[in-house]
Formats: C-alpha cells, sequence, structure tokens
C-alpha cells in the first residue's frame, strides 16, 4: 500500500481498483459524449443531460461502496449508476428505449434505476431524490442494517423545500446517508452566487446541526476520502454528513442550450486546467501505480466497452405495443 | 394577416401587458437570458429587465408562494412554471392558499395571478416531464382553467386571464408551441368560459381540448370523406365551461365524443360525458358518448409506446364511427 500513501488517500485501496476507478471515469466520459453525438445526429430522442467534466464525483462518492449500499441519482445520472457498478450496454440500450434496457425502455435517460446494485433511481423531479434517500436510511436504521445511503443532487435542488426538510429529518434520526452535493456552479442558467446568498452550500449543515464539509470535486482522492469519512460516520449511527463537492458541468445543461449565462473563458478554464481525468492519471502515474501507457491501454477499454454498449442496444429489440400496460398495477 | 407562433403569441400576450402595467411581472426558472425552458421569455430581460423578469432559484412553493403573497398585496404576478408536472411542488400554495382566500376571508382581499405552465406528452421527456393534469385543478372550487389550442386563442385567454382578479391556471402544449395562425397585432381579450367550434357539423360532436382539437380537426378531414360531418367544440377554458355551446352542439348532432390527453380516468371528459347526460341534451342523444383520453399508465419513453399511451386520430376516428354505429 506504499503507492496509495502518495496519493494521500485515507482509505486503503488497492492498485487494481484504482485503475478501476479510472476506467470508470474514462467509461462516464465516452458514454456521455457518445450520448452527445446520438442525440445531434437524432438517434436518440427525448432529452438528456451528460456529465462530462463531473467524472470525479460520482466515482469518487461510490468508489468504496458496496452493492448493498444505496444511492439516489438525479436528471444528470449517468455517471452515479455507471459509478455505482451499473452496466453501460443497458444503460445504451434503455436511451434507445429497447426492451433490454434498464427500464425497459420505459424510464430513458433520466430515469436510470438499478436496484439490485443499489442504484434506487435518477430522479427528474429535481430534489425529489433527497428525501427518499432519508426514506433509505430510515429502513437501514429500523432494521438495523448495515448499509448507508448516498444522495446525489445539485447545487440547484438544495433551494428546493424537499432538500431542507430531508435534511432536518435525518439529522434528528442520526440516519446513515450521506447528502452529496454536486455543485457544477449552475442549475440550469441559474449561477449558484445568484441563486444563494452564502459562499457554500455546505454551510447549509450548520442550520441542521451536521457536518458540512467542502472539497474539489474533480479531485478524485479528495472525492473518495470526504465520502469514506462521511459514511464512516454514518455507520457508527452518527448521522448525516453534507458534502459539497466543486465541480463543472462542460456541456450545456440539456441538449438544447445556448449557455448564454456563462462565459467561453470560463467554460476553456475548467476544460484545460481543471479536467477530473487528466489529473487522476497525473497522479496515478506520478504514484507509480500505472505507466502513460498503461493508463492509455484502461482508457481504450473504457472505450472498447462502450463500442460494445453501443452494439448491444442497436442490436436490441424494440418494445411492443403489449408491453404498454405490464407493471401497470392501478 | 401576420401569422404568430403559439409560443410567440403567449410572449406578445405578456409583453403587450406589462408595457402597459407595471404591476405585472414574471418569476420563473431560468426565464431570464435562457428565456425559459422552451423559449418562450426570450428577450423579455433584454426589454423589461430582471426586477419584472424575475429568475428564481428552483423553489416551486417558494415561487408559487411568492406569486400569492404579491397578488394579494397589489401586484399582478405571471408565474412561469417549466413543466406542469412540478405542480405538485407548488400545489399547497395554489390550491390551499391561492383558490381559497378571497371566499375563506368573507370576500376581502383578491389574488390576481397567472400561473403558465406547458404540459403534455410527445416530447420523449418521460413519466415525470409529460403529465396532463388539468382535471386536479379544475376540480378546485377557486381556481379558472385555461387550455388554449391555437395561437390565436393563446393572446385573447392570456390577456383575460391577466385581466381576472383571480387565480388562472394557464396550460400551454408543448408541442402547440411552433403551430402557428393569425393573430392580430392589437391587444384582445376571449372572455374566460367561452368555448369555440372549431369546425362545423351535423353528424357527431367532438368536444376536445389543447393538441386533441387539432388532432380532431385531422380525424374530421377523413371522415369528411366517408361522408360523415363532425362538429369539433374546442371548451378553451375548463373552469368555467361554457355548458351552453357543448349542450347546443350534442342537441343538433345527437352523438358525442370527447377527447383530451389527459388520462381518461378520473379526466375532465367525464365531467362534460356527465354534465350532458344531465342536461337536455341527453334526449337528443343517439348513441352513448364515447370518452377517449389517455391509458391509466405513466407516459412511457419508448416513442412508440409514448404515441400509444394518448390518444391518436386513428382513435379519434373509430370513436366517431362507434357512436355512428359503423
Ligand atoms: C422540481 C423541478 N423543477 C425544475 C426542474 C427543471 N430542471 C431540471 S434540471 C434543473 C437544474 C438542476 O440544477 P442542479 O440541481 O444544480 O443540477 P445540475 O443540472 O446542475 O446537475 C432544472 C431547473 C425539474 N426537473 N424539477
Ligand atoms: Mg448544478
Amino acid at each position: 500500500m506504499e503507492q496509495t500513501k502518495s496519493l494521500k488517500l485515507v482509505p486503503e485501496i488497492s492498485d487494481e481498483k484504482l485503475k478501476d476507478l479510472y476506467k470508470q471515469m474514462w467509461l462516464i466520459r465516452y458514454f456521455d459524449e457518445q450520448v452527445d453525438q446520438f442525440f445531434a445526429k437524432g438517434m436518440i430522442h427525448g432529452t438528456t443531460h451528460l456529465a462530462v467534466g463531473q467524472e470525479a464525483t460520482a466515482v469518487g462518492a461510490c468508489a468504496l461502496l458496496s452493492d448493498e449500499d444505496k444511492i439516489t441519482s438525479t436528471h444528470r445520472g449517468h455517471g452515479h449508476s455507471i459509478a455505482k457498478g451499473g452496466r453501460v450496454d443497458k444503460m445504451m440500450a434503455e436511451l434507445f428505449g429497447r426492451t433490454t434496457g434498464y427500464c425497459k425502455g420505459k424510464g430513458g435517460s433520466m430515469h436510470i434505476a438499478d436496484l439490485d446494485k443499489g442504484n434506487l433511481g435518477a430522479m427528474g423531479i429535481v430534489g425529489g431524490g433527497i428525501p427518499l434517500a432519508v426514506g433509505s436510511a430510515l429502513t437501514a436504521h429500523m432494521k438495523k442494517l448495515e448499509y448507508v445511503t448516498v444522495c446525489f443532487f445539485g447545487d440547484g435542488a438544495s433551494n428546493e423545500g424537499s432538500f431542507h426538510e430531508a435534511v432536518n429529518m435525518a439529522s434528528i434520526w442520526d440516519l446513515p446517508v450521506v447528502f452529496f452535493c454536486e455543485n457544477n456552479q449552475y442549475g440550469m442558467s441559474g449561477n449558484v452566487k445568484e441563486m444563494t446568498n452564502i459562499e457554500n452550500i455546505a454551510e447549509r449543515a450548520a442550520a441542521y446541526g451536521i457536518p458540512g464539509v467542502v472539497i474539489d470535486g474533480n479531485n478524485i482522492i479528495e472525492v473518495i476520502n470526504a465520502t469514506y469519512e462521511a459514511t464512516e460516520r454514518a455507520r457508527r449511527g452518527e448521522g448525516p454528513t453534507l458534502i459539497e463537492a466543486k465541480t463543472y458541468r462542460w456541456k450545456g445543461h440539456s441538449k438544447s442550450d445556448a449557455k448564454k449565462y456563462r462565459t467561453r473563458e470560463e467554460e476553456k478554464d475548467w476544460r484545460e486546467n481543471r479536467d477530473p481525468i487528466k489529473k487522476f492519471k497525473e497522479e496515478l502515474i506520478e504514484a507509480g501505480i500505472v505507466t502513460e501507457e498503461e493508463a492509455e491501454k484502461i482508457k481504450q477499454e473504457a472505450k472498447q466497452d462502450l463500442d460494445d454498449a453501443v452494439q448491444f442496444a442497436q442490436d436490441s429489440p424494440m418494445p411492443t405495443l403489449d408491453d404498454l400496460l405490464t407493471d401497470v398495477y392501478a | 394577416m401576420r401569422e404568430l407562433t403559439y409560443l410567440e403569441a403567449v410572449r406578445e400576450a405578456m409583453s403587450l401587458e406589462m408595457r402597459k402595467n407595471d404591476d405585472v411581472f414574471l418569476m420563473g426558472e431560468d426565464i431570464g437570458v435562457y428565456g425559459g425552458a422552451f423559449g418562450v421569455t426570450r428577450g423579455m430581460i433584454e426589454e423589461f429587465g430582471p426586477e419584472r423578469i424575475r429568475n428564481t432559484p428552483i423553489s416551486e412553493a417558494g415561487i408559487a408562494g411568492a406569486a400569492v403573497g404579491s397578488a394579494l398585496t397589489g401586484m399582478r404576478p405571471i408565474m412561469e412554471l417549466q413543466f406542469s408536472d412540478f405542480i405538485t411542488i407548488a400545489l399547497d400554495q395554489i390550491v390551499n392558499q391561492a383558490a381559497k382566500l378571497r371566499y375563506m376571508y368573507g370576500g376581502k382581499g383578491k389574488v390576481p395571478m397567472v400561473v403558465r405552465t406547458p404540459s403534455g406528452s410527445g416530447t420523449g421527456a418521460a413519466a415525470q416531464h409529460s403529465q396532463s393534469l388539468e382535471a386536479w385543478v379544475a376540480h378546485i372550487p377557486g381556481l379558472k382553467v385555461v387550455q388554449p389550442s391555437t395561437a390565436y386563442d393563446v393572446k385573447g385567454l392570456l390577456k383575460a386571464a391577466m385581466d381576472d382578479d383571480n387565480p388562472v391556471i394557464f396550460y400551454e402544449h408543448k408541442l402547440l408551441y411552433k403551430t402557428s395562425s393569425e393573430v392580430p397585432e392589437e391587444e384582445y381579450s376571449i372572455p374566460l368560459g367561452k368555448a369555440d367550434i372549431k369546425r362545423e357539423g351535423t353528424d357527431v360532436t367532438i368536444v376536445a381540448s389543447a393538441i386533441m382539437v387539432h388532432k380532431a380537426l385531422e380525424a374530421a378531414a377523413e371522415l369528411e370523406k366517408e361522408g360523415i360531418s363532425v362538429e369539433i367544440v374546442d371548451p378553451r377554458t375548463l373552469v368555467p365551461l361554457d355548458t351552453e355551446t357543448i349542450i347546443q352542439s350534442v342537441t343538433k348532432t345527437g352523438r358525442l365524443v370527447v377527447v383530451h390527453e389527459a388520462v381518461k380516468r378520473g379526466g375532465f371528459g367525464g365531467e362534460i360525458a356527465s354534465m350532458i347526460a344531465e342536461s337536455e341534451a341527453f334526449d337528443y342523444l343517439d348513441a352513448p358518448i364515447k370518452r377517449l383520453g389517455g391509458i391509466s399508465a405513466p407516459i412511457p419513453y419508448n416513442p412508440e409506446l409514448e404515441k400509444a399511451a394518448v390518444p391518436q386520430v386513428p382513435d379519434i376516428i373509430n370513436a366517431v364511427k362507434e357512436t355512428l354505429n359503423k
């Protein structure tokens, strides 16, 4: 474990696992870049929200979670799904509206769920997943189960009443939940600086009597460490933590976005100077965990997985009208 | 006359009013430089500034409540709810506050606010962004409910909604935003509670709302080729409802098909059908009333399933023929 020390990791993580995390980051990037292209070509319909540039938050926060641990995800959820062990082929099939997709073609980009892997699903209602995560933590508490729930939500979502109600409840009941805010600076066009009057969303934790932590969300090591501490605290029965990870979405909010609310310079700065994948790669190389060539090979493996996923999706059957009323119970 | 899109008609109605009346202002998510999720408010912040085109945090309950409170105290707010599905979050303020105050306070105070919101399916946005929930608000005494189907109607009905001293829920249909019709440049008002006969006919009455007006028109054109003459009544406002026009039409044709996109079960079509059953038009009915509406399931993502979840032109044609025993 000598190498991991130079990475400043708090928990111990094997080299193999670190390489896998690196691959996951590329999978997310390739997945969302591919989806972006498919949308542009009209090959996928509906809408989509891409997490390119935010790979470190999803992968870092889920790095040490088991399949028993739960997450709740958001409209920008492809990365969460991949990081929680989701299969990119079933995800892509879902976006293609196929029966082999995670939701049999009924949910699409915004609603990928994989209950077996602990992904309680992506919620298209902003803030909708936050109280739900509290409920998941309540189950763990009442049934004395070991699992923790990591609740992903955005800076924008922290202005919904659901956030405040949920965090307070989790706090008074000491529930094993981690509120993980991916502050990518904007909720659609709303700049977080204009939509809140505080410097950090994590400051809101004080109002509910729980720890609030601000981290660099583009530094996966920081994400892993902060989430590790929060989940350990939760598992000890000491209650929730609010983590705020500062990050940036490289793409527009959804498929149609002229991005008038921010500058191209700002985007360029984040892309060129704060790329989370590039940063992790440099650290892995510096720590002697991978060579440049090995890093490239891992990246190509991710690309191959993605290409296979696209093939799988395209070869999969469409639902028929007989499927319209399956799973309807009321 | 010049043509305007449905979307432009919404914008023009608001802009004309805002130029005249400083009390009118707009609140909503991303309505500033972004121009709103569907582009309705594009250019408005440039003209009216951020005080009156008020970009809000993602806080639907807060926005709705601020609309109610400012309306009660002298402003005339228009609130843009980004998708009508999110009304779930705003409903306490709309249903328990806005709708109740005037009556509950013994006639004191008024709440002149408009909630504008896009509804409907057909965009591939799946279960949480595609619903048609107008029957919920139509059920609440104290709320007026508008569902325009054309650009012309949009402009006149929105003017009436903004002039109204009571809360109005104004449903815009996403798939109609790009449709256009002739729209006068000057201001005009279409009274709330006045239905419009979108096509005259003699054999069957179709009462259709929002996008279903257009599907019914298509169906009627097909049916005409087979010698079937269809009359299409667009109620335009569900509350107040122009029962008279519907009753007259059914009395004339003796047959009624009601079609809306919203889920059929508990949908407003049931209200229209039972209104007819209770009216003098009942004696003129030559066939059972037919209702068409969405299936009792959430809106699915897959485009083929999505289409099949709500009435389409062939469904309307079949329903009309059924009432004619054809
Ligand atoms: C209740 C609700 N309000 C508004 C929206 C529309 N909407 C979807 S995503 C979004 C922005 C969310 O911002 P944030 O929480 O910061 O997440 P991000 O998109 O930045 O990942 C908005 C306004 C929605 N889906 N649900
Ligand atoms: Mg955000």
